[in-house]
């Protein structure tokens, strides 16, 4: 027996109440959890969450206009860009003075690529520039604006400048504009040239090829797991490797020969005009599009499918069949209203998997895509890689991720979260 | 089809074989004629057969050889879901996916009853396990004995003549089992159906049954009533899967009407009651119940033989004392006395003697 | 501190000072390169005579420059640059200068005069076309055929336009999925005269132009975007012409032996070459020049064109170029230098598509995924 105070608090052996000292021993329980598992959490917070934090930084951080060009900015914010002027004399002498120490640090290429990006020709503008105004002379009367325009004549026009001011706040959302197929206009966002559009258009791709890419893994993995489930654990484990031979076998080899398979002259062209259903002349085209894109990649990702309907069709104990059997069911009955059900978190975990695989993908879309199947991660990849334009690449990153939590954020809605398992 | 049937029987198994891997016969020549209404249960240790025979009956399993029939009807090849059996699995086997109402009036949806009807028949079964609240909730919101409730319920609530229960109570608790026992039982009387029940625990054979099927090896070695199989073992593994069970060994020395002298293998003699032993020199297991034996002289028959005994060990149990001895050379021979008050401790190392009636005594196949 | 920890610093101080003054150069070097034979050779021609006279010195391969720059950006950011000497093509070595990834280059104190005592200045001339970068090969993009596979009665293509004429050249054919080359060749064919070309690609109706002439050959358009797609998409029979890099053609048709053809018409002249990364340590930096110092002189970059159809970058190197170290063919004919080869080409114009990249390459891929 408890004591008990007056007031009917329960109070432990030492006179505190009984709820202060249980929180107490739990807290340090819970701290010295917490310090077992701090290094890793300390690493997985630094190794994981932080770069993704740092790219999802860089589609809004634009600090190297107003780092490169401290003065010309703050010159600048008087000039209307809707006079169609140029701006005056002290702009081009605080432009002037940014460029030499810019040029002494070698910034000013980086500032004309980031500015590139929004205006065609900035890049080769400030090279240029950078190289002639380590000669110029800013004590002298001379004008300094003369002497731009004479490096070259896009100084004399407003577009640069009209550039510069547009993007001088240290940060900006002209990457997201522009991964939406939008820019920044005299008059606030506006689309793009219809020409230039492709962003959006990618994103439906993706999701549509996506959806095609998860529905062919469940129809495909759906049979293969309920073998797999009820075959005796030998031949059982005989067939998962078979399953997961796939994963042993490099990614370009597997893509590489469904090309084969696939091409005009490739081997399922040749049966199909041998048996003659398909004319010499009249080769199906099967790859290097959308098609070719679903297959291979059906194939890639078909084992992330099988894995969790297999785990969760091993915990659906047979007798529920024979249940309904005994009940009266028939057997498709029994298939469509007892095993089905239960087999449907399996089905749930391997379509998240292969759904958020297969629209991060982009080494099978580049290969086999052609123009009509190619994803948007394969211009995340362009625009990492060759472009180095980061911001527009993570920018479309951020929209990715985006898309991918409200869809989970749907799944979760519609069919419930909880109803997803992995196993057991 | 139906030429052969036997007169009053439901079911009827007519030398019925199962093989699985066409080289040992898991169930030998089985042959089982059970009238309509009746309870039986099919106990046996593991891998006798009683399972299998379950299964066949279900059509989970086909016979290798031989004929099952239901109502005179040979069912060998009528799937599962055309027989109209009722079955409670060992597990339950409630569909975790579905409510408590949606698992009982799945039977009644595949067989197109209409929904007023089906709501109507679950409230009834529901009513009759006394589970009528829980028609809303999961299989996994009950407990283990309400989920039991709701597969036999699940079992009974297409009005199936036969149900089929294959250990349902194993999972059970002791005290909940033995509350279950009572309740099966007075739910199928009520109801009046046939009900095969297969158990290994002999205690829930005994109370609950019409008649038991001891199965060992494939083949049934007794079917009777519980007293008689209890009471009159017919051969010594019934005498010694079936309760307590003493067993001395010897030879029949003679057969004299229905008393057999047995020369125990010490070379004492005592009086059996002969049961499958016909001539003398046959080798016999002689068996004796531990609460028929009798060390108190005074009660035992003026020429009753007795036998000199040891006391190796006294156990007190409560409700009876329990006393082990060395009896010709048997160190695990068990008497069993009711704790009455003028009832005697017998202490271990007390020299006594013990004897019986000889129709307690049965001289079955050695 | 006391005495002893005096003693123990001074002398870990005196032996560091001398270690770093008697070698003054690290010892471990890490080159990227391309990978396959282009690499071989590289490592065939200048690694492995440069390690024969530095015994100390050991070196290691890394086939990422492909990624280059996006890797350099990456190591630079984190400033941890673990690479010494970075192969890439012309525009990225524009590129990783412009964004200071890469370090400048004096040709006259920092690269090998040669033989002859002309300054590497005026022997690599106009091919130095950025501060950071240190030519090292010619190489262009051009096509090749299947005469096999071409109509009969069709003559044997001689222009870049054959890529654009369905009616005489059915057939699938292979462009490089980008708009680089592709867009200078269809102004080309759409008669723009070759010295507009950039004039035109520098105005939107000029861009819309080159694009409708593509269009014209779209769909029947295989696009690649590694360099051994096309020979082996000619040679399988996918298609009947393609484009790719001069060196991947010239190891099908001699090594290989697949029945070719060579159409060097407007073939663009492309630069590859070294940079050194920019915030390498200064044993490491001395060590990197040293290495290019000679892994650039004359012999050198003539060597190489002894194991791949890549012309030298110096002028000097040409007239040293021999035979192909295997087939013991003569190299010269096959460089796409050779005066047979080259009596009409473009060079890549890096100033133009350094501007323009971004731009046409967003209009390129919106047209091309409609």
């Amino acid at each position: 027996m408890s004591d008990q105070t007056t007031s009917g608090r329960v109070l432990a052996a030492d006179g505190t109440p009984l709820k202060t000292s249980l929180a107490r021993a739990l807290r340090r329980q819970k701290l010295r959890a917490l310090a077992l598992i701090a290094p890793l959490l300390l690493f997985v917070l630094i190794t994981f969450i932080a770069p993704i934090a740092d790219m999802l930084f860089r589609s809004v951080e634009n600090q190297i206009v107003v780092e490169t060009l401290p003065q010309t900015v703050s010159a600048l914010a008087d000039w209307d860009p809707e006079s169609g002027d140029t701006p005056g004399e002290d702009v081009y002498r605080a432009l002037a003075a940014d460029l030499k120490i810019a040029a002494k640090a070698k910034t000013h290429t980086r500032l004309g690529t980031r500015l590139n990006y929004e205006l065609t020709g900035a890049s080769s503008l400030f090279r240029k520039s950078g190289r002639q105004v380590k000669k110029m002379d800013l004590e002298g009367d001379a004008s300094i604006k003369d002497a731009f325009i004479k490096i070259d004549k896009d100084w004399g026009k407003p577009d640069i400048w009209r550039t510069i001011q547009t993007y001088s706040p240290r940060y900006t959302n002209g990457y997201f504009l522009n991964a939406v197929d939008m820019q920044k206009g005299p008059d606030g966002p506006e689309a793009r040239p219809e020409n230039q559009q492709i962003y959006l258009m990618l994103f439906g791709r993706t999701l549509f090829m996506s959806l095609m890419i998860t529905g062919s893994c469940i129809l495909l993995g759906y049979p293969v797991a309920w073998i797999l489930a009820n075959l005796p654990a030998r031949s059982a484990n005989m067939l998962m490797i078979l399953v997961l031979l796939p994963f042993w076998t490099s990614l370009l080899v597997r893509t590489s020969a469904w090309k084969v398979m696939l091409q005009q002259q490739g081997v399922i062209n040749d049966v199909l005009v041998w048996l003659g259903l398909v004319g010499d002349d009249a080769r199906l085209v099967m790859i290097n599009n959308q098609f070719g894109t679903i297959v291979a990649m059906t194939h890639i990702l078909l084992p992330f499918m099988i894995l969790p309907m297999y785990s969760v069709m091993q915990t659906i104990q047979p007798t529920y069949l024979r249940a309904a059997k005994s009940l009266g069911a028939t057997n498709w009955t029994a298939f469509w209203r007892v095993y089905f059900p239960q087999s449907v978190p399996g089905i749930g975990a391997g379509s998240i998997l292969v759904f958020i695989l297969s629209i991060g993908y982009y080494i099978t879309p580049e290969i086999v895509g052609g123009n009509t199947g190619t994803f948007i991660s394969n211009r995340i990849a362009y625009h990492i890689s060759s472009s180095l334009n980061w911001g527009l690449a993570a920018a479309l990153g951020a929209i990715l991720l985006a898309v991918v939590l409200l869809l989970y954020y749907a799944y979760d809605k519609i069919v419930g979260i909880d109803n997803v398992k992995l196993g057991g | 089809m139906a030429d052969t049937q036997s007169p009053g029987a439901f079911v009827e198994f007519e030398r019925v074989q199962k093989s699985y891997d066409g080289e040992n016969l898991v169930v030998k020549d089985l042959n089982l004629i059970m009238p309509k209404g009746e309870f039986l249960t099919m106990l046996g240790p593991s891998g006798s057969g009683k399972t299998t025979c379950l299964m066949m009956l279900a059509g989970f399993e086909t016979a290798t050889h031989g004929d099952i029939r239901l109502d005179g009807v040979s069912i060998n090849n009528i799937p599962p879901h055309k027989r109209g059996i009722g079955m409670v699995f060992q597990n339950y086997a409630l569909f975790p996916h579905m409510t408590v109402a949606e698992n009982l009036s799945f039977p009644l949806e595949v067989r197109k009853i209409g929904k007023s009807e089906r709501e109507q028949k679950v409230k009834r079964v529901l009513d009759m396990v006394q589970m009528g609240e829980f028609g809303g909730r999961r299989p996994a919101q009950l407990s283990g004995g309400q989920q039991q409730r709701i597969a036999l319920a699940r079992a009974l609530v297409f009005e199936a003549e036969l149900v089929l229960m294959d250990e349902p109570l194993g999972a059970l608790d002791k005290q909940l089992r033995e509350h279950m026992q009572f309740e099966i039982k007075r739910i199928a009387d009520n109801l009046g159906i046939t009900v095969v029940y297969v158990t290994h625990d002999q205690t829930e054979a005994l109370t609950m049954s019409d008649r038991v099927a001891v199965f060992d090896d494939g083949r049934i070695q007794q079917l009777a009533p519980p007293d008689k199989l209890y009471e009159a073992p017919e051969n010594s593994f019934v005498a010694q899967f079936i309760g307590e069970n003493n067993t001395l060994e010897g030879v029949v020395k003679e057969i004299k009407g229905d008393t057999a002298l047995v020369r125990l293998d010490d070379g004492e003699l005592i009086d059996c009651k002969p049961v499958n032993v016909t001539q003398p020199g046959e080798r016999t297991r002689v068996s004796i119940r531990p609460e028929r034996v009798e060390y108190n002289k005074s009660r035992l028959h003026a020429d009753a033989h007795t036998l000199k005994a040891e006391v190796l060990e006294f156990i007190y149990m409560g409700d009876i004392f329990r006393t082990r001895l060395r009896v010709a050379g048997n160190e695990d021979f068990i008497i069993k006395t009711r704790n009455a008050p003028d009832q005697v401790r017998l202490q271990p190392g007390t020299q006594i003697e013990i004897g019986w009636l000889p129709e307690d005594c049965r001289a079955l196949d050695a | 501190m006391t005495p002893m920890k005096t003693i123990l610093t001074t002398t870990a101080l005196t032996f560091a000072a001398g270690f770093a003054n008697a070698q003054d150069m690290a010892k471990d070097m890490t080159l990227v390169s391309w990978g396959g034979a282009y690499q071989k050779s590289q490592d065939l021609a200048y690694v492995q005579p440069y390690l024969e006279m530095h015994p100390e010195v050991s070196a290691t391969w890394d086939s990422s420059s492909n990624e280059a720059v996006a890797k350099l950006r990456a190591m630079n950011e984190a400033g941890n640059v673990t690479w010494d000497v970075v192969d890439v093509v012309a525009s990225d070595a524009i590129r990783l200068c412009d964004e200071g990834l890469a370090m400048e280059i004096d040709p006259d104190t920092q690269l090998a005069a040669a033989p002859d005592g002309t300054s590497a200045a005026d022997d690599f001339g106009d091919l130095l076309v950025s501060d950071c970068f240190i030519p090292q090969i010619v190489y262009s993009t051009t096509a090749a055929y299947r005469p096999d596979l071409l109509p009969a009665d069709a003559p044997a293509p001689d222009s870049i336009c054959a890529m654009f004429d369905m009616e005489t050249y059915p057939g699938k054919r292979t462009l490089e999925k980008r708009p680089i080359n592709n867009m200078e060749w269809a102004l080309l064919c759409d008669g723009v005269a070759k010295d507009e070309v950039y004039d035109v690609l520098a105005t939107e109706e000029g861009q819309q132009r080159g694009l409708a002439k593509l269009d014209t050959i779209k769909d029947q358009v295989v696009w690649w975007s590694a360099a051994a797609e096309p020979p082996q998409l000619l040679a399988d029979g996918e298609i009947v012409m393609g484009t790719s890099y001069n060196g991947r053609w010239f190891s099908a048709i001699e090594e290989q032996g697949q029945p070719f053809k060579m159409l060097w018409d407007a073939q663009v002249f492309d630069l590859d070459g070294w940079i050194i990364p920019a915030g390498l340590s200064d044993e490491r930096k001395a060590r990197a020049l040293d290495f290019i110092m000679f892994a650039t002189d004359t012999q050198r970059l003539a060597d190489q064109a002894a194991y791949i159809s890549y012309g030298p970058a110096r002028a000097s190197s040409a007239p040293l170029v021999g035979q192909h170290a295997e087939l013991g063919i003569d190299m010269a004919p096959h460089m796409p230098t050779d005066p047979n080869n080259a009596k009409n080409t473009f060079l890549y114009n890096y100033e133009f598509w350094a501007d323009y990249r971004d731009d046409i390459d967003a209009k390129f891929q919106s047209w091309l995924a409609k």
